[in-house]
């Protein structure tokens, strides 16, 4: 009954002030199209991301989560995106440890002149949450299970499966 | 929405609910921008209807919310309902955020309690589907209001400007830049990489489409800079650290060792004179000349003090020689001179760090490198060039030979895919001024291969006219290859044009003496380095990025920082200097103002909840904060503060504030994008 096709993800994405915010600005001014998943924050920086705001956001109806931030030394707080990436691979981790897929939650580093990459991850990323399914986390009375009614993705996939993060 | 229609409210879950705060949402159509995709009238009466509950008591649509009166239909909500907190859903807030946040504060609302949410660039401009845009809208509205019921009223941080300026580079834009901010009295620093200020621009010999000399031109603009009583010019020096922000930069440069001693030295040239080494000049005379190891560029070099090469200087490469110590009248020459490092404090800065000629050797089917008489646009500055190697005789390789035909290919490099996509901008006006100096000065045939004639300003185009009556030849196609290969006798000794001429429609085998290439304009190889450094972006390709592409080309995102001539974008001496200017009147704005608004994005520990763990303190890239040993907390610091917000998210206790996006703001800005706070029976389309 899982039909994936059918299923839109809701995304939200975290974007720094001064790289993916301006490319998802420039996207938007080269009328680059993405799937209207996705629904933006605007940080100051990917420093600034408490992890709190993702599992927020995944225990309230998110499927998948989205970090983007200004490419490593390039960050307009020198090296704030440093330890955006630190608190990322912390909090795939715990989302492992908590029985979710590491994937629903993607870093992609993204500088202003970036539109068409941003646009590109983006719609990457919806179809990848969309082939996890969605995400039950936070809604137990919204889709009760049945025995025959047992949603694949909810699988959990054993942590050899979870890709490295990228560098 | 499978998703967000299924979650049931949840208002005990959500964030404490504000009811006192009464909200006005403003949405915006953008003419078609937005109304084109978005359901703008369908979504102002949903938030109307289905955020009431969460303080919206009026929305409305119009079509352009920034117009004076879009801006009044917010002024007069906010005086007639006592509105406390303004939504608007328009463009992106980097664009007018100001705006709004200036009309809510011309009615009497505290700037800081308007929130902007972009559906255009984020919704109406990148999504087709009407259904899914007008709900991604929506959700959007429905984020910004629960956002702005946690706006605070906050006053902007103002920082005093220091008057000086740093203006790097300098060739023409920051020569410009330099002289219109010292003439109106403030200090500038001008800091060139190379030994004399003058750029690309010292290099010409004529400058279209008026041929006035370059050199006539440009070199009192250059002795107005050295001269001048507000500019300290620091040549052969480049700019190593950046550190502060608008307003107090502190930047750290390095004086590279002349050699000189600039107090001592008169600008004689008596050691240039006696200096036994020859050196070949890539710099300056685009490989075609010769330079001394102690030399200044060109004649009318400022400042006059040479530069002593040290990797081609006999002393240093054998241990003997000092003939220029020997013969300098004034004791100037020291040889132990070692690197300076000045650091400057200015309150603005300028970049003009200009552009390199593409390297025309990538092209390789065009032969530049290979056949002698295959020259790039810049050599041929220099052979026309009166003050050039050939006192500006039009000659082959060999130094004598006059050319009896000539082919100048156009958009070497550029317009390009296998290199560079874009226009050089200044590639056809210069091929047409070589091609008018060749015609007259030698007779020769010359033929212009071009893709496109790209000539769109004042008398460019009347140019084009006169030189094409000249006599010269235009033959539209891309050259395919450059080679020495006869096939008929004509062709002997010759270098052979193959081309497709596009206009008559068949392949051409065009025999010429002389090819001229002209090569595009390039960022300079290191501009990603250089943008780093002082904190701002570059494009794709590598030029600096501008604040705004057409509303503000000449400031970056980083306040402070400016950026004119080439390192922006190709474009012709005019342009650059036009940029230059307009820079400089950027600076002065800010110099005048005496001090300057920051936004109040700053992070501040609440004591009380501090627990002194000191997990904050090394993360802190400005070294804001400090720990209080008595008090056992710790303290940021706002004037060092940057407002990057990694304390707020780092502190366990919570006990670090960001104001502007502080965790209330960002919790709800989620539950609202996830639309939890709709009341229980409300499902969104």
């Amino acid at each position: 009954m899982n039909n994936n096709k059918s299923f839109e993800p809701v995304i939200i994405g975290f974007t720094c002030n001064w790289c993916s915010y301006r490319a998802a600005d420039l996207a938007g001014t080269a009328r680059v199209k993405y799937p209207p998943n996705v629904r933006l924050i605007r940080l100051m920086c990917s420093g600034r991301l408490d992890p709190t705001f993702v599992f927020k956001a995944l225990s309230n109806g998110a499927d998948g989560v989205l970090i983007t931030g200004c490419h490593p030394g390039e960050c307009h707080y020198i090296e704030q995106n440093y330890k955006a990436l630190r608190r990322f691979i912390l909090m795939r981790r715990t989302l492992q440890g908590l029985g979710l897929e590491a994937g629903r939650v993607k870093l992609v580093w993204a500088s202003a002149a970036e539109g068409v990459r941003l646009a590109a991850e983006i719609t990457q990323f919806v179809e990848e949450i969309r082939a996890l399914g969605p995400l039950h986390w936070g809604k137990p009375d919204s889709r009760p299970l049945t025995i025959d009614d047992k949603p694949s993705s909810a699988v959990h996939r054993p942590s050899s499966e979870i890709e490295e993060v990228p560098a | 929405m499978t998703h967000g229609s299924g979650s049931k409210a949840r208002s005990g879950a959500l964030s404490e609910s504000k009811g006192q705060e009464r909200i006005g949402v403003y949405v915006c159509h953008c003419g078609s921008n937005i109304a084109g995709t978005v359901d703008v009238v369908h979504v102002a009466k949903w938030a109307a209807e289905q955020l009431k509950h969460r303080g919206v008591v009026i929305a409305r649509e119009y079509k352009f919310m920034c117009s004076s009166l879009g801006q009044e239909l917010v002024e007069k909500d906010i005086k007639e309902l006592g509105l406390t907190r303004v939504v608007v859903a328009a463009c992106s807030p980097h664009l007018h955020e100001k705006t709004f946040r200036t009309a809510c504060a011309r009615a009497g609302l505290n700037p800081f309690l308007c929130e902007m949410v972009s559906i255009r660039e984020q919704v109406s401009w990148v999504h087709t589907d009407k259904v899914a845009a007008t709900a991604k809208a929506k959700a959007v509205i429905s984020g910004g209001v629960e956002r702005v019921l946690h706006h605070m009223p906050l006053e902007p941080l103002t920082v005093p400007i220091n008057p000086a300026t740093l203006v790097v580079g300098g060739g023409i834009a920051g020569i410009q830049s330099a002289l219109e901010i010292a003439d109106a009295g403030f200090h500038v620093y001008m800091v060139e990489r190379e030994p004399s200020i003058g750029g690309h621009m010292a290099q010409f010999d004529k400058t279209f489409p008026t041929l006035d000399c370059a050199a006539c031109i440009l070199t009192p603009k250059m002795f107005s800079v050295g001269s001048h009583p507000h500019v300290t010019l620091m040549t052969w020096s480049e700019v190593e650290k950046v550190e502060g922000y608008v307003g107090n930069f502190t930047v750290t440069i390095r004086k590279k060792a002349r050699k000189i001693k600039e107090d001592l030295c008169t600008g004689c040239g008596i050691c240039q004179e006696k200096c036994p080494k020859k050196v070949i000049d890539d710099v300056y005379e685009a490989g075609l000349g010769y330079r001394k190891a102690v030399y200044t560029p060109f004649p009318q070099a400022v400042p006059k003090f040479p530069v002593m090469d040290v990797e081609n200087c006999t002393y240093f490469e054998k241990g003997t020689c000092k003939a220029c110590e020997k013969f300098c009248p004034t004791e100037a020459i020291d040889f132990n001179q070692q690197d300076e490092i000045v650091t400057i404090n200015v309150g603005n800065i300028v970049l003009a760090t200009g552009y390199d000629l593409f390297d025309a050797r990538r092209v390789t089917n065009y032969g530049y490198a290979r056949y002698p008489n295959v020259f790039t646009s810049l050599e041929m500055e220099r052979l026309t060039n009166a003050a050039g190697p050939t006192n500006g005789a039009i000659v082959l390789r060999d130094g004598k030979t006059v050319p009896k035909a000539v082919g100048i290919i156009h958009c070497v490099g550029s317009r390009d895919r296998n290199f560079n996509n874009y226009c050089s901008v200044i590639c056809c006006m210069q091929s047409l001024k070589f091609a008018h100096l060749i015609h007259e000065r030698t007779g020769a045939t010359v033929y212009n291969f071009y893709i496109d004639m790209r000539t769109p300003f004042k008398d460019y185009d009347e140019f084009y006219q006169r030189v094409m009556e000249e006599g010269t030849l235009f033959v539209r196609g891309k050259v395919a290859e450059v080679n020495n290969v006869p096939r008929i006798s004509t062709e002997e000794g010759k270098l052979i044009i193959q081309v497709e001429d596009t206009l008559a429609g068949r392949q051409r085998r065009i025999p010429v003496d002389m090819v001229i290439l002209s090569s595009g304009l390039e960022p300079r190889a290191d501009s990603k380095e250089t943008a780093k450094r002082f904190s701002i972006s570059c494009s794709v390709n590598g030029w600096f990025i501008e604040k705004h592409p057409k509303l503000d080309p000449i400031a970056t995102m980083t306040e402070g920082i400016y950026i004119a001539g080439c390192a922006q974008g190709p474009k012709d001496i005019p342009a650059s200097v036009a940029q230059g200017a307009a820079a400089a009147a950027r600076v002065l704005g800010k110099i005048e103002q005496k001090e300057m608004a920051l936004e109040p994005v700053r992070a501040s520990v609440i004591e009380e909840q501090c627990s002194g763990c000191r997990i904050c303190n090394g993360l802190c890239p400005f070294n804001a904060i400090s720990f209080h040993e008595d008090r056992m907390v710790s303290e940021v610091n706002p004037a060092l503060c940057q407002g990057c917000g990694t304390c707020v998210a780092a502190c366990p206790a919570g006990a670090i504030e960001g104001t502007g996006f502080s965790n209330d703001q960002i919790m709800a800005q989620i539950e609202g994008l996830l639309l939890l706070n709709l009341e229980e029976e409300a499902v969104p389309a």
